[in-house]
């Protein structure tokens, strides 16, 4: 599956939740399952500081694809973080750089995103298209 | 209980409102409490009848917002009871008055060598312009211990003050834990070696009465917004003795007596230290609220806040697997805690769901949280027109938290 149909995929999960309870029991599950990243990448290098909550990201490159694992402190930005892996790990990193993640608005979480929430989850998105802008430069310039 | 609660609550019509759905529960009042009509109105009032730039003006306008603004100097003073009104200098808040001090008076009595003494409990805001003096001075920050109560080791600070010892800067009130600290024992022994003391009270004026002269206190800082009053103004008190020897803060109009180029001699107190166009429409907002407050007694304030606080500890207890940061003996209207082990972002972001605003994280108090061993607490905060019917709300609301989380 490509970027736009795991997030179209999403979406529909998403619209079968009646309530917010549901929707964030789900988010919280969801934050159980993120590949989560080996306690040696959980150093500062890796860090990506919220205010209000941390988010580690490493990324790999495998087959050509980017791979990424991530952890969080808080479950609900952890849940946030294993939706946007499920969505741009295992991808070509073109794909990730266009990606524009319009599900997140789909499904109702962009106040997530906002920069004023400080949770760390803007600055990943961020970091998760710069690693995979330098795994495209790399791939060219081998 | 001399007032009504529900119609206060009607003073605030932004309380009426729902938030996701939910009757909105305000209990973030230590970032910000709510603003009452007679605030807003008298903001209106300035803004459509009375604007105009003060002082030095000729004209009608002028003179009237000059003389509103300085009653308002000395409606101020009376609420602090200074000993003058020029004692009263206004800034944008508690911190730009913590900056003021910080800067001036370390630029005068501060040299290498010298100490500064805060306290391990205290916000960035009385921290960082400290650290700032110390570098440009050449000083060392000293800071008072506390225990895992959240309360100041008293003998440590006795054997703190050294003759090094330049300045005291302590919160009145802890923000992240409510801990109320024990000021006149703090200013007396300073004194005895007669070291000034600067005391933060942004959270303890909005709940109990501050008498300046009655704490001997050499400097005295609050914010209006967490008085119920407008943001962007807030006060210093400085003891006229210290703020006669202190260099200006900020050059511009309005402090100045005769500007030359080869040289300029500066205004006498307080203009001295209020450099450029006052905020003036805010100062008589503040006022409206110191007022306000006035009007509602503090007593009453302080007695009303007291029920609500214990009743808050009461029902929060019932609930298993909540640890309380900041367990002072003396505390005021602020309840911080993890509840579960569930992330404190986590449990703010549900709350929220719920329509309950608590404030969620460090509280601009790193070293506090670091010193507990958290990445920051729930915070919840009360302000005069908070109910019992909304503590049982976010009790309720945490116990959903724990049904998502456990």
């Amino acid at each position: 599956m490509n970027i736009k149909e795991k997030e179209q995929e999403i979406i529909s999960e998403f619209e079968m939740f009646d309530d917010w309870m549901d929707k964030y029991n789900y988010i919280i599950e969801t934050g159980k399952s993120v590949p989560v990243i080996d306690s040696q990448y959980k150093q500062d290098q890796f860090l990506i500081k919220g205010c209000q909550s941390q988010v580690w990201l490493q990324a790999s490159m495998e087959d050509g694809r980017v791979v990424f694992k991530a952890d969080s402190d808080a479950l609900i930005t952890r849940g946030i973080v294993g939706l946007l892996i499920r969505v741009l790990s295992n991808q070509p990193p073109q794909d990730i750089v266009d990606a524009d993640l319009a599900f997140i608005d789909a499904i109702g979480l962009k106040e997530h995103l906002s920069p004023t929430r400080s949770n760390g989850l803007v600055n990943m998105i961020k970091q998760m298209k710069l690693y995979a802008l330098a795994f495209k430069a790399k791939q060219q310039g081998t | 209980m001399s007032f009504n609660i529900e119609q206060l609550r009607r003073e605030f019509p932004l309380l009426g409102q729902e938030v996701n759905g939910k009757p909105l529960v305000y209990f973030d009042n230590a970032a910000t409490t709510q603003k009452p009509k007679a605030v807003v109105e008298r903001l209106m009032e300035y803004y459509y009848k009375e604007n105009s730039n003060i002082h030095r003006g000729a004209h009608y306008l002028s003179q009237q917002a000059t003389e509103a603004y300085e009653n308002a100097r000395e409606t101020t003073r009376l609420y602090l009871n200074a000993a003058f009104s020029h004692e009263i200098i206004f800034s944008r808040g508690t911190t730009e008055a913590i900056n003021l001090v910080a800067s001036s008076f370390s630029k005068k009595f501060v040299n290498p060598g010298d100490e500064i003494l805060i306290s391990a409990m205290e916000h960035h805001s009385n921290i960082v312009p400290w650290q700032m003096a110390c570098q440009e001075r050449g000083a060392i920050l000293k800071v008072i211990p506390m225990n895992e109560r959240g309360e100041l080791l008293m003998e440590e600070y006795e054997k703190l003050l050294s003759n090094n010892t330049r300045i005291v800067a302590v919160t009145h009130v802890s923000n992240a834990l409510g801990t109320i600290n024990p000021i006149e024992e703090i200013i007396a022994l300073a004194h005895q070696k007669g070291i000034p003391v600067l005391i933060d009270g942004a959270q303890a004026v909005p709940h109990m009465k501050v008498d300046v002269q009655a704490l001997d206190c050499d400097f005295y800082c609050f914010s209006g917004h967490k008085l119920y009053g407008p943001m962007g103004v807030g006060v210093l008190y400085g003891k006229e003795e210290w703020l006669q020897q202190m260099p200006p803060y900020q050059g511009g109009g309005e402090m100045i007596k005769e500007v030359r180029f080869s040289g300029t001699t500066y205004n006498e107190l307080p203009f001295k230290f209020e450099a450029g166009t006052p905020n003036v429409g805010d100062v008589l907002g503040l006022e409206a609220a110191l007022r306000f407050v006035s009007y509602l007694r503090h007593d009453e304030i302080s007695a009303y806040e007291n029920q609500l606080m214990q009743y808050g500890m009461e029902q929060l207890q019932t609930l298993e697997n909540i640890r309380f940061i900041g367990t002072a003996e003396k505390k005021t209207s602020v309840i911080s805690f993890i509840f579960n082990d569930i992330h404190p972002y986590d449990t703010g972001i549900i709350l929220d769901k719920l329509g309950i605003a608590v404030r969620t994280g460090h509280h601009c108090a790193q070293p506090t949280m670091d010193f507990f061993e958290v990445p920051g607490t729930v915070r919840v905060s009360f302000a005069v027109y908070n109910t019992r019917q909304e503590i049982d709300i976010l009790v309720e609301g945490l116990k959903k938290v724990r049904t998502l989380f456990g």
